[in-house]
């Protein structure tokens, strides 16, 4: 069975850890394309190198265009002023041509002769840059040879310096500029360009070019420029034959084109860059150089060609430029482009190791979160493994106690009786181990759920303190509770787990402490401001400080006196608290509506020790499982050290916090703080706080004095009394309260009059003149009218010497031990003023019986239980705190009296019994109830009268409580379980509880 | 002066039965419940006791004589027995009751006998000394005094 159940816990934590990584495993895009990643790194790389390329091709076209337009501006320019150059020239040669016409034929005789001619032509050379020089030839008809040679006195020669052979007309130089005078007298027409030239220039009546050709004397590439000049001055359209007929000769420039364009461009900018030829392109199939170099090396793969006009229309010229050099390469944009791939290619390979990085990254985190998941299941399957343990151990280790104690039972050696009552000793410590372990482990695997059902905070303290009183008495030591006013009477929450903590917390203070007190503070948690009102305290004398140093040692205003680990418990910030609550309490009625306005309410719980406290090494595990000061301490003191460590769970499963404050020999204060729910006040002040102890109302208004040196003492005494109502005055000392009494009995009457004086012993049997001034203070009561003041006596212990010396003193109503607690003090208060119901004050009185008549008299309850004995041993203790029995002695029987509808208020019903066991019976009884349930819920929709649904509480009575009896128990319905014999505790506790829940589930 | 030691003898005879295992920390819760509303509540648990138990040893003999035994029904008896006992706190009785139950579920009709025999023997003692007990609280109040807690 255990190996089952260990297997399926197994499958069930395995299933989980795969659902859980199911779930979580949420890929990102990175992480899906983890495989793309180096491929989108190529690709990157690809489209970068492509995209520089571009740009590179991209920078280096512009620049190529930006060459071009630079080179065809600079080509156009040349040409433009060469153009404008040459026309400048023309002009002026054709000016020249009218200046020979005008001053060498018509006029008569001429005015021009060589001398005049070569002067004029030099003075205006400036204007004609680009001729070498002018000349003019007259034509010359062979039959004028004669005539003309002798009126010269020279001979026609041809152009090789040889006498002209005869031809049908000569075009001899007669005038020339110094510059060619070498061509006077030669014949023009001997020469093919220039007879060409003559010819078509008389046709024209134009300036016309020769084609480029080697000038005569120069070697230079030129052009000869020729103009007729004609005698008469001509019809406004001439034809070609009347401009022949004219034509009286010819005045011809040479253009020395090469060395003059050489001139023009040195004159430019930009000169060494390009290269410029000039063509001339009249025959289109072959072009004749007229400057520059045929075979020229230079860019050849950019020209520019530009037009050019030199006014000669039958000759076309043409310029052309190149670069020098090929285009430089292009540094900007390969150093651009080079720099952008670089850029791109780190920017890619950055964003591909931080892709690389995430996944290593997400990789890893995804392990990690796999990891944690196991760990974490581990850790649950661990503490279920413990859990499970633990509840199977304790059944074997109930037999074996169970025989233990039999054991014990049967003669045995004195020896022998040793061994085995260690053997009891060290099973019970175990059992308790165990116990405890299961409870950590529940927690952890977080199996715990806590209640939440309304309780009353103070009457659980003073079960606690009930609980170890005893101890404390014993050792002398002072066990207290102070709850603030301010802390809501009924709270939600999980009071069997409010009290385990406390419980523990108060158990270890009680266990490490041999003298001074443990004192359990209760507030809230949101009220540590403290209140400078002098006003509001209210201790008959304000002096009280003074006294606070006593001869010799030092006292500490704490509870007992000695020094508490943490001040904050002391009077000097006690004090606020309780002034302010004395405050609080005229304006009760608004914090309260706005106190309620809150869902919930947050408890700041302190429980203070003055014992051994904590060393200070130890003091940072203490809320480690298992963990304790040192070895010593459970050698010393027992316990496992697993109690704090479960405290801590329970109080963050309460939501709050626990924290402490220790200083070795001197004390420990442990504080947590706690977060209840805030109980609705209509939900249980019409059920009239079933569990809360009803504590007696018939002290309301009566007059307490509370005669104490210590304040907090006095104030933790005036709490309980305030609980029942009554009014409390503190006076410092017996003196004081005599006098007080005393002057108040006399001068304001009876209104002031104290009805009770509770002394402190510590008070008593400080002041030694106490007894005396008690007895004064009764006889001046005696001496009145006044019923005098009772007079109590509060003591932690109490010797049966000081006890007769108080009865001596005047103490004859009664001693109150403590610690106090409120119903105890009822309980003690209506023994001594009479008041009240009569009731007999048993052992039980002290131990909470009280309580439990309060809880259970007037109800109506069945018995069930096959045994006689039993039956009216059960009968007889239930009868006795007040409750109605009825009995039945079996199942079936039960069955019968429970037929609904009944008035019983509850049922407890023995397990094991013949015929009809109480799990059969308790499952008939719930089914019966269900069917009229729904019956009555099915009949009465509408009337909302009786919404209460029949169930009535059950509760087992069993001789074995362990836990599986338990479960089973719950499982067939029954609401808890009281142990068989009946004990009181055990009894009040199962009660209480149901008493508590049902009017919640009621309402 | 007859009173005082009656009273004496009363709470030593008492404190010997608890000394001595007879009794436990039941009987004093039984005597507890005790009060003046029910001044005779103890006798009268215990006389009950009396009778119920002497029914069942009378039964469960009869049990054991029979050849075929019914060890489910007289492990039943037992546990009635055992109940009763330690209602009333006669603790030596509820301790051999338990072991007898052992015994009976184990069907060990030797040990049965044996734990009968135990059993009749405890009850005889713890019926003697609780009825002299009685006698000696009888003789106190005769003589007009309170018994002593």
């Amino acid at each position: 069975m255990g190996l089952k159940l260990q297997q399926s816990y197994h499958h069930s934590v395995t299933v989980k850890v795969n659902e859980q990584m199911g779930t979580k495993r949420g890929y990102t895009f990175i992480q899906a394309n983890r495989a793309w990643l180096p491929k989108f790194l190529l690709l990157w790389v690809m489209v970068m190198a492509f995209l520089s390329t571009w740009i590179y091709k991209k920078m280096d076209a512009d620049n190529k265009v930006r060459r071009k337009e630079v080179l065809s501006s600079m080509c156009d320019q040349r040409a433009r002023m060469l153009q404008d150059q040459f026309s400048v020239s023309v002009n002026h040669v054709h000016a020249l041509a009218i200046l020979v016409s005008t001053f060498h034929y018509y006029k008569d005789p001429s005015a021009i002769d060589q001398e005049t001619f070569a002067e004029y032509t030099a003075r205006t050379a400036f204007e004609r840059p680009l001729l070498s020089g002018v000349a003019y030839a007259e034509r010359v008809v062979h039959s004028e040879r004669e005539n003309f040679e002798r009126q010269h006195g020279w001979t026609i020669k041809t152009m090789k310096r040889e006498p002209s052979p005869i031809r049908d007309e000569y075009a001899p130089v007669i005038f020339s500029q110094e510059t060619v005078s070498y061509i006077e007298s030669l014949d023009m027409m001997s020469g093919e360009e220039d007879r060409e030239n003559i010819l078509r220039a008389r046709a024209t009546g134009k300036a016309v070019l020769t084609s480029p050709f080697r000038l005569l004397g120069s070697h230079h590439l030129g052009v000869v420029l020729t103009f007729p000049v004609y005698k008469s001055k001509l019809p406004p359209s001439p034809t070609e034959q009347e401009r022949i007929e004219a034509t009286a000769g010819y005045l011809g420039g040479a253009f020395d084109v090469e060395s003059l364009v050489e001139n023009l461009l040195g004159q430019l900018a930009g000169n060494q860059a390009i290269l410029v030829n000039v063509y001339d392109i009249t025959n289109s199939s072959d072009h004749l150089i007229m400057y520059g170099h045929q075979n020229q090396d230079g860019d050849l793969a950019l020209l520019h060609e530009s037009k050019l006009d030199f006014g000669d229309p039958f000759r076309k010229h043409q310029m052309i430029c190149r670069y020098h050099q090929k285009a430089p390469t292009s540094w900007t944009a390969l150093t651009t482009a080079f720099l952008f791939f670089v850029i791109c290619l780190l920017v890619g390979y950055i964003l591909y190791g931080a892709a690389i990085h995430i996944v290593k990254v997400e990789d890893d985190f995804h392990e990690m979160e796999e990891l944690k998941v196991r760990a974490e299941a581990a850790d649950v399957a661990k503490s279920q493994f413990l859990a499970t343990v633990s509840h199977e151990i304790r059944t074997p280790m109930n037999g074996i106690l169970g025989m233990l104690a039999l054991l014990l039972d049967t003669d045995l050696s004195s020896t022998q009786r040793d061994y085995a009552q260690t053997a009891q000793v060290c099973g019970k410590a175990l059992i308790t181990l165990i116990n405890e372990v299961l409870d950590r482990a529940k927690i952890e695997a977080g199996k715990l759920e806590l209640e939440t059902v309304p309780f009353d905070l103070r009457s659980i303290l003073d079960d606690v303190l009930s609980l170890f009183s005893e101890k404390s008495r014993n050792k002398g030591v002072e066990l207290a509770v102070f709850v603030s006013d301010k802390v809501p009477e009924m709270v939600m929450g999980d009071p069997g787990r409010f009290r385990q903590i406390i419980t523990n917390l108060v158990g270890n203070s009680v266990k490490f402490t041999e003298r001074g007190h443990i004192f359990v503070k209760v507030h809230l948690a949101e009220n540590p401001k403290p209140m400078e009102d002098p006003k509001a305290e209210t201790c008959l004398n304000g002096g009280s400080d003074e006294d606070a140093l006593v001869s010799g040692a030092r006292q500490f205003k704490t509870l007992s006196g000695y020094e508490a680990a943490d001040e904050r418990n002391s009077w000097d910030s006690f004090k606020h608290l309780v002034a302010d609550e004395e405050l609080r309490y005229d304006a009760s009625v608004k914090m309260k509506a706005a106190d309620e306005a809150s869902q919930s309410v947050t408890l700041m719980v302190s429980v203070e020790d003055t014992g051994i406290g904590i060393p200070l090494i130890a003091q940072d595990r203490v809320f480690m499982p298992f963990m304790q000061a040192d070895s010593s301490t459970s050698r010393n003191y027992g316990g496992t050290g697993i109690g704090l460590s479960i405290t801590k769970c329970l109080v963050e499963l309460m939501g709050g916090h626990i924290s402490f404050i220790s200083r070795p020999q001197v004390g420990s204060t442990f504080s947590f703080t706690t977060v209840f729910g805030r109980c609705k006040r209509a939900s249980f002040s019409d059920t009239k706080k079933p569990n809360a102890e009803d504590l007696p109302s018939g002290f309301r208004g009566l007059k307490a004095v509370v005669v104490d040196g210590k304040p907090v003492r006095a104030a933790v005494t005036r709490y309980h009394l305030k609980r029942l109502g009554m009014l409390v005055e503190f006076a410092n000392s017996v003196k004081i309260a005599a006098s007080a009494c005393g002057k108040n009995g006399s001068s304001c009457g009876s209104k002031t009059q104290p009805d009770i004086v509770l002394v402190e012993k510590d008070s008593w049997l400080s002041g030694e003149d106490g007894g005396l001034s008690l007895r004064t203070l009764d006889r001046q009561q005696n001496g009145h009218v006044f019923k005098s003041p009772k007079m109590i006596l509060l003591a932690t212990n109490i010797t049966n010497a000081e006890l007769e010396k108080a009865r001596a003193a005047g103490f004859a109503d009664t001693t109150i031990m403590k610690p106090l607690r409120a119903s105890m003090v009822a309980a003690c208060l209506q023994q001594v003023l009479g008041t009240g119901k009569k009731r007999q004050p048993g052992r039980g009185m002290l131990n909470g019986s009280s309580v439990l008549g309060s809880l259970l008299c007037g109800k109506k309850i069945l018995v069930v239980d096959d045994n006689m004995v039993n039956r009216r041993v059960a009968a007889g203790a239930l009868k006795k705190f007040g409750a109605a029995v009825e009995c039945a002695e079996s199942g079936k029987a039960a069955l019968k009296l429970l037929q609904l509808p009944h008035s019983f208020d509850a049922c407890f019903m023995d397990i094991q019994m013949p015929e009809m066991d109480g799990f059969e019976a308790t499952r008939r009884i719930r089914m019966m109830e269900s069917q009229a349930n729904e019956q009555m819920n099915g009949g009465t929709e509408e009337g909302s009268i009786r919404t209460g649904e029949w169930h009535i509480p059950i509760l087992a009575m069993t001789a074995d409580v362990i836990h599986a009896t338990y479960d089973e128990c719950l499982k067939c319905g029954m609401d808890g379980y009281v142990s068989k014999p009946f004990e009181e505790e055990n009894l009040y506790l199962a009660v209480a509880k149901f008493f508590k829940t049902k009017p919640i589930s009621d309402s | 002066m007859d009173l005082v030691q009656l009273q004496r003898q009363l709470v030593d005879y008492r404190t010997s039965l608890y000394h001595e295992g007879f009794l436990d920390e039941q009987f004093t819760q039984l005597q507890s419940l005790q009060d003046e509303n029910n001044p005779d509540f103890v006798v009268e648990v215990v006389s009950l006791f009396f009778e119920d138990s002497e029914r069942l040893l009378n039964e469960l003999s009869k049990a054991l004589e029979q050849q075929v035994i019914d060890f489910k029904r007289m492990d039943a008896q037992v546990h009635q027995l055992k109940g009763s006992s330690s209602s009333i706190g006669a603790h030596r009785v509820q301790k051999l009751c338990i072991v007898f139950r052992n015994y009976c579920e184990a069907q060990n009709v030797e040990g049965c006998l044996k734990c009968l025999q135990q059993v009749k023997h405890e009850y005889g003692i713890i019926k003697t000394k609780l009825e002299s007990m009685f006698q000696l609280e009888q003789q106190i109040l005769n003589a007009g005094g309170s018994i002593p807690v």
